[in-house]
């Protein structure tokens, strides 16, 4: 299969990269970029676990295409804490539990950044739903939860 | 003084409670929340090839042809390994020389006996052509019928269930007790076969250096799964190095090395450079375990004041045609409800699918909802409150055994948990209550129980001259914290400051810490710290006690305390002296001294040991769509000595929203026609999401237990999954009226 160029700016990093077209953006950064952070759950689109930030949206990683993302500007869970210093969410899930096996976890985490950007962290019902494409076997969930909404007062602030 | 301080023995020169008992944030949490957490699949050596199974679309048959050609003609793969150039192993995958060896797909034959059997693995220079190579394989099938359901085939009586119980047990005579009842019910109700479902799959790295193989793969068990994989490939198992930091939940499902595990190490060993193999979501549904569906009858006798005179649980379940466990479910009613007799008895049919195995509680949850459900019959046929009839039948010993409880909170459980939830307003008969909105309103109770079991665990401690000191034990961490609680229990064995303590686990050049499952782990291996640090502080106290240049000097060993980094004088703790001093003085730069955690063989014979709990579940259901969604869930557990209750909190939702789980969203359907799994994937195999989560609580009883281990601990796994499934389907039912007999509980078995 030929080869195409992509360049793709991550988390502040310029990358150009010869990738075959039919590589996934998560596929790009965990085997061609060693961006291990991101994970992968189920390559369908059906878990959240491969959660990244396109132009500073919510994209599963599985169901997009590297080629797609030529020139965009990707975030992933390593690019968030900046300078040793972790991003209010991190902190937040940290301190409330909200994870056991930590697998779901930068999915979670990077769901949430944009749940409170979106303005979709309002009341505990509106985090559940809006959180609620990302799958956490350990059950976590009423953690998740505590975390957003403590993230969410702490960047409101 | 012995190197080795006996076990249960409570050491008297060490101090207990300052980690102990914290609520300290996960040690390993900056790692998972910045995304430096290294899994399995996140290993990536120099040189490194992909390897991808090819899995049988059949449930029952041979492999006629592959079209191996194919796949190798496509760009980067590099081999396709089948039964025909499968490297040789030293052990027959399919040899079962004691009960937890289980039989193995390693490609031996072109055999099919499950869905999703591995039939090829292709390597490949990337992920995207290996795929791609596995698709081309374009396999042609002889297929058979497949039996998939469990009137499908023969039912006999297994010679064990779970670990080995008799399948047959009997206490008293049931039918007699039946016969002499006011009141009696019988009740048949079905759950189906679930699947693990870890969110990380299984995964491997595996390296060959000549007769050395270095692997990355998640291990519930490391020194298990070293055995396993010394004994099929004939290499001592100091010769396999396993490292498994962190796993992405196991649930059961990663306590043994499972077939796809090993095929990783067989392609490395084939193509001679290391390979990562990792499960596709639709590949977990087969080779790695599952829960067994049951089928569960119940019979149960009461006198005029509600009190039991008989249960009968019998349970009918599934093995693969080829292994053998069977799902417990029936063992359910020996622990929680005082019964004159007692019966609980077990068949099994032998069906198309991969072997069941251990989940997370395996026979107490089937079991326990069933039971539960019952007992809710049971009471609502006696005119009683659910509770009410659960405190009636309270059980004072246990009730097979006759034998006293090591300790057992469980009324302090119920009453905690009925206040917190308000149990008390409750309408006994069903369908009385509506919300705001008009929705059916329900409330349901469930009782939990699980066994404190312990395992053999070894742990190695040093001290070091600078006044730090080491733990090590091959510990494994799915989730539950295992990092952070064994460090806790570490910090406290030592006399040192948490932050003072390097703590090592996770990869099978430690001590054997035994399995982490059964709940059993942070006892067993926690035990082995808690001894290996008294054996450490014991050789530094006779340094000191023995040295006339010590303060301590003459004092008798078990005269001192260790603390903060210092040994002081029990009776004068104006003398004192620090760990360096010691062994600066002693020319020493380090000591060492080992532990072991063991079940304590007197006391188990004398005591019945479990964990308890009380479950309260609000529903709410539409009463023309009959959707049901869980609103409160109000848990009280009493699980012996808790380590860490921030973590302990965690283990107890995420149980119980496994129980919610069970009563409402889990099922692996299989399509009769093909045998197949139709829902192997995560949007289709339903499990809770945030949104179906209510709010939940967890109240934590306080419990001393001396005699389940010095520590005092029991375990908190898996306690929170039971009794929570049973109180949704009762909730359910004193919503509606309608009782749940086949699980998960369905829109249309509410309407009509
Ligand atoms: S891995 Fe992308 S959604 Fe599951
Ligand atoms: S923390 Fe384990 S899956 Fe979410």
């Amino acid at each position: 299969m030929t080869k195409i160029p992509v360049h793709l700016d991550i988390n502040g990093t310029h990358h150009h990269l010869e990738l075959e077209p039919r590589v996934t953006l998560l596929d790009a950064l965990r085997d061609r970029l060693g961006l291990t952070g991101t994970k992968k759950g189920c390559d369908h689109g059906q878990c959240g676990a491969c959660t990244v930030h396109v132009d500073g949206e919510r994209v599963l990683a599985c169901l997009t295409l590297a080629a797609q993302t030529e020139g965009r500007t990707i975030t992933t869970i390593e690019g968030l804490a900046r300078e040793g210093e972790l991003h209010p969410v991190q902190a937040a899930f940290l301190e409330q539990d909200a994870f056991q096996c930590g697998y779901c976890t930068p999915g979670q985490i990077m769901s949430a950044v944009a749940c409170i950007r979106e303005g979709h962290a309002g009341s505990d019902e509106e985090i559940r739903e809006y959180m609620a494409g990302n799958l956490c076997r350990c059950g976590a969930y009423p953690h998740i939860v505590a975390a957003v909404r403590q993230a969410a007062l702490e960047v409101a602030s | 003084m012995t190197l080795e301080l006996s076990l249960n023995q409570q050491p008297a020169h060490t101090r207990q409670g300052s980690s102990i008992g914290q609520p300290l944030t996960r040690r390993d949490g900056f790692l998972k929340v910045t995304g430096a957490a290294r899994y399995a699949a996140d290993n990536h050596p120099s040189g490194m090839l992909y390897a991808v199974l090819a899995v049988s679309s059949i449930a029952r048959g041979r492999v006629a042809a592959l079209d191996v050609e194919a796949a190798k003609a496509h760009k980067g793969v590099v081999e396709v390994m089948t039964p025909r150039n499968r490297p040789a192993l030293a052990a027959d995958p399919d040899a079962k020389d004691h009960p937890f060896m289980f039989r193995l797909d390693l490609l031996q034959n072109e055999e099919v006996r499950y869905p999703n059997q591995t039939i090829a693995v292709v390597i490949a220079e990337t992920l995207e052509a290996a795929t791609e190579g596995a698709a081309l394989l374009s396999p042609r099938y002889e297929a058979l019928p497949a039996r998939v359901g469990l009137d499908d085939a023969e039912s006999f009586v297994p010679r064990g269930v779970g670990v080995g119980n008799p399948a047959v047990q009997h206490k008293g005579d049931v039918e007699a007790g039946l016969k002499s009842a006011k009141t009696r019910i019988e009740a048949t109700y079905e759950t189906p076969a679930q699947y693990h479902n870890a969110m990380e799959p299984h995964a491997i790295v595996a390296a060959w250096d000549g007769d050395k193989l270095s692997i990355d793969t998640p291990s519930q068990g490391l020194a298990m799964a070293q055995g396993r994989i010394s004994g099929l490939f004939g290499i001592a198992p100091q010769n396999i190095h396993i490292r498994s930091p962190f796993l992405g939940g196991g649930f059961g499902s990663k306590g043994m090395i499972s077939g796809p595990q090993v095929l990783g190490v067989l392609a490395a060993r084939l193509v001679g450079r290391p390979v990562k193999l990792v499960l596709r979501r639709e590949q977990m549904y087969g080779p790695v375990g599952h829960r067994a569906p049951t089928r569960q009858t119940l019979r149960m006798g009461m006198d005029g004041e509600g009190r039991l005179t008989a249960i009968h649980h019998h349970a009918k379940t599934a093995s693969s045609t080829f292994d053998d466990f069977f799902e417990p479910a029936a063992d359910a009613s020996h622990t929680l409800y005082a019964s004159p007799a007692i019966t609980t008895s077990h068949e099994a049919v032998r069906l198309d699918t991969g072997t069941p195995l251990f989940m997370r509680a395996p026979g107490e949850a089937t079991g326990s909802i069933a039971l539960e459900s019952a007992i809710d019959e049971a009471a609502h046929a006696c005119g009683m409150d659910p509770l009410e009839f659960r405190l009636r039948n309270y059980a004072e010993v246990e009730p097979m055994t006759g034998k006293p409880f090591s300790s057992k909170a469980l009324r302090e459980c119920y009453s905690q948990a009925a206040k917190a939830f308000g149990w008390a307003s409750r309408p006994l008969q069903p369908r009385l209550m509506r919300d705001a909105d008009g929705f059916l309103t329900g409330w349901g109770v469930g009782t939990a129980t699980f066994p404190a079991i312990m395992f053999q665990a070894e742990a190695r401690a040093v001290l070091k001259a600078d006044g730090s000191g080491l733990m090590e034990t091959g510990a494994q961490d799915m989730g539950q914290g295992a990092w952070t609680a064994f460090a806790q229990i570490a910090a406290d064995g030592l006399g040192l400051d948490i932050d003072q303590v390097d703590f090592r686990a996770g990869s099978s050049d430690l001590p054997n810490a035994g399995i982490a499952g059964g709940s059993g782990h942070t006892a067993t291996a926690g035990m082995a710290i808690h001894n290996a640090g008294a054996a450490v502080i014991a050789r530094l106290a006779d340094l000191a006690t023995g040295n006339e240049a010590s303060p301590l000097f003459g004092a008798d060993n078990e005269g001192v305390v260790a603390r903060g980094g210092r040994l002081y004088r029990r009776d004068d703790e104006n003398r004192s002296e620090s760990y360096a001093e010691i062994l600066t003085r002693a020319g020493l730069t380090e000591i060492e001294g080992h532990g072991k955690g063991a079940p304590d063989a007197a006391s188990q014979e004398t005591y019945a040991k479990h964990a308890h709990g009380a479950v309260f579940a609000e529903v709410k259901v539409d009463p023309d769509f009959g959707q049901i969604r869980v609103t409160r869930l109000v848990g009280a557990f009493a699980a012996g000595r808790v380590i860490n209750p921030r973590l302990v909190r965690s283990q107890y939702y995420g149980g119980m929203i496994w129980g919610v789980s069970f009563a409402l969203h889990e099922e692996a359907i299989t399509d009769r026609r093909s045998g197949r799994i139709q829902n192997a994937n995560l949007a289709e195999y339903h499990v809770p999401v945030n949104a179906d989560v209510p709010s939940v609580e967890a109240i934590l009883i306080h419990e001393d237990d001396p005699y389940v281990n010095a520590l005092g601990i029991k375990g908190v796994g898996e306690i929170g999954i039971i009794g929570t499934a049973g109180a949704v389907a009762n909730a359910v039912w004193h919503a509606t009226g309608v009782r749940p007999r086949r699980f998960p509980i369905r829109i249309e078995d509410l309407l009509g």
